[in-house]
């Protein structure tokens, strides 16, 4: 279904239990997927488009603070309490995805611990790469100046 | 190569972004032998300094472009120059982007910041032979969408793929937003037959490079432009030493297969 992503990294038979759970859904231009601080009881793995992520400023435009594509996984808060949004998601191209209700998916791995190691791995590899990521923009490396003092 | 500097004349100034300005130089007299993508000049300010600036464009009539950001003594005069001043060049010195190494390869260039000036000529020298290549794919990290570099060209570098990648957007902004490797989920190539040019901020190389290298791309296969402190130009000096590596001689292109030790090394 795509190259990289969820679907590359669960194990086949598990895929097709996993994608059992899973419907297509799309979303137009500007719709608001999910608000910062919602309950978190779903997620979706995008086929096509793009979702930015943003964080709600008061009296302002929300800032984005990432974008996600095609592959990729939009939404992890459901893991772990307290299971709210920690970011408002809004389809910024029209979107294609498989949505799971994520008590369905944690009912499947408590039930097959395989899959659970399978997903929670590949949850904890997301979530590391998008630490990863702010991390590296923190640096601001395209800044007058790179990043770091000199010696 | 010319140890003493030869005058050219600043023609013509664009700028690129606050801090940048794109200036054309043609030569006053003599003409420097000719440049490949990727070499840089020594490019003197009288009466301030001389900084290496990679060339951002080649002309057929020994002009040259370079792209400059004004953030130290020498970069901001050259930066504040208007047509009809004059500088002093040397060079070209330093190795190339081997665009004849990835002969049937599909290409990924991958830019950070100020780092697509010394790509652009290598991408211009692969749009204009695109038979001689697999897919282009062009991939540009940006502090904001104000920060893009040659932004009236970047649209027309899409064979098939361009992509940009912001760190902060502004109002209005559609594109991606986050690291540059981020776009290589997008960006059509086959690992194997890839050859990939990187240039940007070291810490933004090492980081698409590692990816690159997990994605399957051969080390050897990613070409990188380094940048230590380059005084003299002819490998005299020692000021540009990177471990056995002088870059001003033996990079600033060099593959990732001989630069990943050195960049592992912090003495260095």
């Amino acid at each position: 279904m795509t190259r990289t992503g969820l679907f590359s990294t669960i194990p086949e038979d598990h895929r097709e239990q996993l994608m059992a759970l899973s419907r297509e859904v799309s979303f137009p231009v500007g719709t608001r997927i999910f608000e910062e601080g919602s309950k978190a009881d779903r997620f979706w793995v995008i086929h096509t488009g793009s979702v930015s992520l943003d964080l709600h400023v008061p009296g302002r435009q929300a800032a984005v603070v990432e974008t996600i594509g095609s592959g990729e996984l939009l939404g992890w808060s459901w893991v772990c309490p307290p299971r709210q949004w920690h970011l408002g998601a809004e389809a910024i191209t029209p979107v294609r995805a498989w949505e799971f209700e994520s008590q369905a998916v944690l009912d499947l791995c408590t039930r097959d611990p395989a899959l659970d190691h399978a997903l929670l791995t590949y949850v904890v590899g997301v979530i590391g790469h998008r630490l990863r990521s702010a991390r590296t923009r923190l640096l601001d490396l395209y800044g007058p100046y790179g990043s770091g003092e000199p010696r | 190569m010319t140890a003493v500097p030869l005058p050219y004349r600043v023609v013509d100034t664009r700028p690129e972004t606050a801090d940048t300005v794109t200036i054309r130089l043609e030569p006053v007299h003599e003409t420097l032998p000719s440049f490949a993508p990727g070499q840089f000049a020594m490019v003197y300010a009288f009466g301030v300094g001389e900084i290496p600036v990679s060339v951002a464009g080649i002309l057929p009539d020994g002009g040259l472009l370079h792209t400059i950001r004004g953030v130290g003594a020498v970069s901001g005069a050259l930066y504040a120059l208007r047509p009809g001043a004059t500088v002093g060049m040397r060079g070209p010195f330093g190795t190339s982007w081997d665009l004849p190494l990835a002969a049937g390869d599909d290409l990924l260039v991958v830019a950070g910041g100020i780092g697509l000036a010394p790509l652009r000529p290598l991408v211009l020298a692969a749009l204009a032979a695109p038979q001689a290549h697999g897919r282009l794919n062009v991939l540009v990290g940006a502090r904001s969408p104000e920060d893009l570099l040659y932004r009236d060209e970047l649209d027309g570098w899409a064979r098939p793929y361009r992509g940009v990648a912001v760190d902060r957007p502004s109002a209005g902004w559609k594109g991606r937003v986050g690291v540059v490797t981020t776009l290589l989920d997008e960006a059509p190539f086959t690992p194997a037959e890839t050859t990939a040019f990187v240039c940007g901020p070291e810490v933004m190389i090492r980081a698409t490079a590692r990816e690159l290298l997990h994605r399957g791309v051969r080390p050897d296969r990613v070409l990188v432009s380094l940048e230590r402190n380059m005084r003299c130009a002819t490998a005299h000096c020692g000021h540009c030493q990177l471990g056995p590596l002088l870059l001003c001689r033996d990079g600033p292109v060099v593959g990732y297969d001989r630069a990943e030790p050195l960049l592992a090394v912090r003495e260095l």
